[in-house]
């Protein structure tokens, strides 16, 4: 037994010092040297899903079932392992609009409905009450054990007004005020709270840990000694196995059942989505976050079985309370220091989970219970005026308190009545209906507002028939009749065996109902109708939630002024706060100020999401549609101007393209021109210096000098030329032409080029075809061009090109044949590309990279196509194909 | 004793008008048309320095810098970068790539004598 100064002291110091280091952590924040901004402190803060249940009550769970502790570790386990896509989808969600409750969530995804943010707190409030109850419960069972000598019977329950526990719960109370909702921030972000949370979580982990060690250690000779003489006691035998006797099934879907309880739990619990979610600093964190979390679950449950069976071993089965094991076998031994430090251990489990559900839940009854309230009457009104910021923190304070006086009075009246894992179980299963609103949300767009607000109900009346009642009823306060033989003895409605539903345990059968229920009505009622504008829009928004939200569509129409928006920013989130957004906003979007904001859609978009993280997004929509005038959307004008978004990506995506293709073509354009520049520079001051250069020398440079410049000029012809054809503004002249005539013409011109090489060019054509409309002198160019390509690959000697003219069903075809050196394959597709040129370095003709793309972008002009085939060393055949009817629309002309 | 220097560049005209001004300038000279001859030309000569065109063939004069300081035996070699692209990325490329100096096409033939100079004359 400790002294009670003692006790209280030591718990009074810890949570000094845990304000301590939440002030720190806000500190740092002001600082911008975060101190959360890790995967590990983002992980530690997860464990506040272990609870004062997790620390009394497994080890009582593991002494009265064995490993049935297990699931509601292994369900968040295997929730972790989707984290990297559901979880992840839902932070990225809820950062674009600023959403910071799960109410918030679900109302904002089905076209921000003030209705089911007000459901979804409700079920909330209902649902955690009891696990707050059982938070208080914890440590008061914890405080009495303590200061109370072993073995005699634990003092009576007293008056509230002379109860410790009532004072601990204001206590807590005023913690969590000082944690929660001493400032409004606009994104909801508690980094000192965080901070403080992550330290809880170390400190219940040394705590359970040491106390496992004591246990294996200190009481007996390590874990084998432990476990053999467990196993050498029969009852205690059957606890290490998965059934506790002979014959018995394996209850596989109550195991089920419990997995997948805890897996829905550990991302729906309000406290859970406040830590993972809301508090979420990088996506990226999550990654290790997923297994960090999990190694710690591991940890804190790997001494769970050997405190539980040390304890059945020391004391007997039935000597002292399974729950309070972990602070009665330290005490047992005399060692006060340890099992203060396991007390304080609880207390901190307690405390994590009684500030952050107690921030989280008022957050949601702030916003989605009494805002809506308040924005209805005149005073606060939408239309009203002056500043709400400073009553805003005044209701989430009072929530606060509320929820914990709530608590306690749950405590004070039921407290004795339940064993501590029921409660946490019933609340569970509560927060569990939220499941089928929030994952369909995520991936289906067919839900609609109607289906995921009969889901909730039918699913909350069901959990409250099947699982809430009957357990009041068995602490007495109901007739326990109406649960043996059903309501008005009607035996299909016993809420345990529903519809004479029987072989399943009472938490799995209420599960299976109420999901069921749940579900079913989701379904049905989401098929019945489509859904309206607003709720398509938010399903867009949501469903395709990892696309950006900058570039994503904005669905709202009408008429809005800055001078209405501005005020309405300042009244929720401070007039100082409101100019300093709206101003970033205005320099974002480039103009000189405020006033200059151009009061569209965008702007209306921006201060809702900003009102979201303050008042919650249904009420948000609430203020702003009060402030603006605006347009009715219907569900044909959503997807327009969904339609009208993704073609304004899409363009932007083709000009960055554009944009590069231009650099690029610049910086290859400026290559070309600055490397004839380096000769004819390098040349000429070379021939400056030295006056009395001989003159072979002078006559050589020059004579180089001379053919850069030509080449120069070439080079800037062609680009002209090629950036006329694509931008459309080159003059053709059409006209009747006779290819054969031309081909002739283009091969007397290149003769004595051929000749010059020893080569032979041979024209195989018919005696006549027909003309084609063409453009005479730009079919020339492509054939000169082609005739003059295939002479730079020529071989020394035997050189033969053949030019052939074919009639085909589709139009004509123009065939130039080389034996020259050809082209391997993986320049063929290359050359026709600018500034690519064929051959290697050292036979790589004067050329300036630019006449096959011309000739290609000429011959597709006339609706032709252009086209090489080569077998290396063999020779080369470029083939011109040009269609009977020209068509003259391609290659961007005509624009 | 007159220093080696080897100039690598696919265009026959500047090799023509860079090996007449280093000659001029008594320095010794090979020349190289891509990086492969480069690299073989560094290996047989041991130049002291290598005016290194960027856009090569085969092997462009990045990789070729990057190899000759990978070689134990060549690392030493002063790298001076030749090159016809003049944009902030080019550049960084190329001294990232373990040039000891970098200059654009076109250049002065002055500054590039006297660029050399103090090049050699700094190792020495």
């Amino acid at each position: 037994m400790l002294s009670v100064p003692l006790v209280v002291g030591a718990s009074f110091a810890y949570l000094l010092l845990l304000v301590a280091v939440a002030a720190f952590g806000d500190a740092r924040a002001r600082q911008r040297r975060s101190v959360i901004g890790n995967a590990w402190v983002y992980a530690l803060s997860m464990a506040v899903y272990c609870t004062a249940w997790t620390y009394y009550g497994s080890v009582g769970r593991a002494a009265g079932s064995g490993v049935w502790f297990l699931p509601i570790y292994l369900g968040p386990t295997l929730a972790m392992l989707l984290a990297w896509s559901v979880l992840r989808k839902m932070i990225r969600i809820a950062k674009a609009y600023r959403i910071t409750s799960i109410a918030d969530f679900i109302a904002s995804r089905y076209g921000k409905s003030p209705l089911l943010a007000g459901t979804v707190t409700l079920i909330t409030v209902v649902g955690i009450v009891p696990y707050i109850a059982l938070q208080l419960k914890a440590v008061a069972s914890g405080y009495a054990l303590m200061t109370t000598p072993l073995g005699t019977p634990l003092a009576a329950p007293q008056a509230w007004w002379h109860d410790s526990t009532f004072y601990f719960a204001l206590a807590l109370a005023g913690f969590t005020v000082l944690f929660g909702a001493r400032h409004l921030d606009h994104s909801e972000k508690h980094e000192g709270m965080v901070a403080a949370m992550a330290f809880e979580s170390v400190v219940k982990l040394l705590a359970f840990v040491t106390v496992g060690v004591f246990v294996c250690w200190g009481l007996f000779d390590g874990p084998a000694d432990l476990f053999a003489r467990a196993r050498a006691v029969p009852e205690l035998n059957a606890l290490l196995h998965l059934t506790q006797r002979p014959g018995q099934k394996f209850a596989y879907e109550q195991w089920f059942a419990l997995s997948l309880l805890a897996m829905l739990s550990v991302i729906f619990l309000p406290r859970q989505f406040q830590m993972m979610v809301v508090e979420n600093v990088e996506e990226r964190h999550l990654k290790r976050a997923a297994w960090l979390f999990p190694l710690y679950l591991l940890l804190i449950n790997l001494f769970v079985l050997p405190i539980a069976l040390g304890g059945l071993l020391h004391f007997g089965r039935g000597g002292m309370d399974a729950d309070s094991f972990v602070l009665s076998l330290p005490l047992s031994q005399g060692q006060g220091a340890l099992a203060l430090l396991v007390f304080i251990g609880g207390l901190s489990a307690a405390t994590g989970m009684v500030i952050v559900e107690a921030t989280a839940v008022s957050t949601m009854v702030c916003n989605d219970l009494v805002m809506p309230m308040l924005l209805r009457t005149r005073r606060f009104g939408s239309r009203a005026g002056g500043d709400l910021s400073r009553l805003l923190l005044g209701i989430r304070a009072s929530a606060i308190v509320a929820i914990l006086l709530l608590g306690y009075a749950y405590f004070a009246i039921a407290g004795e009545a339940y064993a501590l894992v029921s409660i946490g179980l019933i609340s569970f299963a509560a927060v569990a209906q939220f499941a089928p609103a929030m994952l369909a949300g995520l991936y289906w767009k067919g839900g609609t507002r109607n289906a995921a607000f009969t889901g909730l109900l039918l699913g909350f009346a069901l959990w409250a028939y099947t699982l809430m009642l009957p357990s009041v009823a068995k602490s007495g306060w109901l007739p326990a009749g109406y649960l043996n033989d059903g309501p008005w003895g009607i035996a299909l409605l016993k809420p345990e065996q529903l519809l004479g539903l029987t072989g399943l345990d009472n938490l799995t059968h209420a599960l299976f109902w109420s999901l069921l229920a749940n579900v079913g009505a989701f379904v049905a009622v989401s098929l019945w109708r489509p859904p309206t504008a607003r709720e398509a829009s938010q399903a867009l928004l949501f469903v395709d939630g990892f696309q950006s939200p900058a570039a994503g569509p904005v669905f709202w129409r009408g008429r809005a002024q800055v001078r209405e928006l501005l005020p309405l920013a300042g009244r929720l989130l401070g007039a100082a706060r409101a100019q300093q957004l709206f101003g970033d906003y205005a320099r974002q979007r480039g103009v000189a100020g405020i006033a200059q904001i151009p009061a569209d859609a965008q702007l209306v978009q921006f201060v809702e999401t900003q009102l979201a993280g303050a008042i919650g997004s249904a009420s948000a929509r609430v203020m702003v549609a009060a402030a603006v005038e605006e347009e009715a959307l219907g569900l044909d004008d959503v997807m327009r101007i969904l339609d009208e978004a993704s073609q304004v990506r899409a363009a932007n995506e083709k000009l960055q393209s554009l944009d590069r293709l231009k650099d690029d073509f610049m910086s290859s354009v400026t290559h070309e021109l600055r490397t004839p520049l380096t000769s004819i520079r390098a040349l000429s001051e070379l021939m400056e210096d030295d006056p009395d250069m001989p003159p072979a020398q002078r006559a050589q440079f020059l004579h180089i000098i001379t053919g850069e410049t030509e080449r120069l000029g070439r080079l800037v012809n062609q680009v002209l030329d090629l950036a006329k054809i694509e931008a459309g503004h080159a003059q053709w002249s059409i006209s009747d032409v006779d290819l054969r005539a031309l081909l002739e013409h283009a091969l007397q011109t290149t003769a004595e080029m051929f000749r010059k090489r020893g080569a032979v060019a041979l024209l195989d054509a018919p005696a006549a075809v027909p003309s084609l409309a063409l453009d005479a002198d730009r079919m020339t160019q492509v054939l000169l061009n082609l005739l003059s390509n295939a002479a730079k690959f020529l071989p020394a000697e035997g050189g033969r090109v053949d030019l052939r003219l074919r009639e085909r069903p589709t139009g004509l075809r123009i065939e130039i044949e080389d034996n020259g050196s050809g082209i391997p394959a993986d320049q063929q597709a290359l050359i026709f590309e600018r500034f690519r040129q064929g051959g290697d370095s050292t036979n790589r003709p004067q050329g300036t990279g630019l006449g096959l793309p011309i000739s290609r972008q000429i011959v597709e002009h006339f609706g032709g196509t252009l086209s090489v085939r080569s077998v290396p060393g063999q020779g080369a055949c470029f083939t011109v194909d040009l269609p009977w009817q020209a068509a003259t629309t391609t290659t961007g002309d005509n624009r | 004793m007159s220093q080696r220097i080897l100039i690598a560049d696919d265009e026959p005209n500047i090799l023509i008008s860079l090996e007449y001004l280093m000659k001029r300038e008594g320095y010794e000279v090979s020349l190289a048309r891509d990086g492969e001859e480069a690299l073989a030309a560094l290996a047989e000569h041991r130049p002291a320095l290598v005016l290194l065109d960027v856009m090569m063939p085969k092997k462009s004069g990045l990789e070729v810098c990057q190899a000759l300081r990978a070689d134990e035996a060549l690392k030493d070699t002063l790298v001076l970068m030749l090159t016809a692209k003049g944009r902030e990325t080019d550049i960084a490329k190329g001294l990232g790539s373990g040039a000891d100096a970098y200059m654009t096409k076109p250049f002065s033939t002055k500054e590039l004598v006297r660029k050399v100079r103090e090049m050699l004359e700094a190792r020495a």
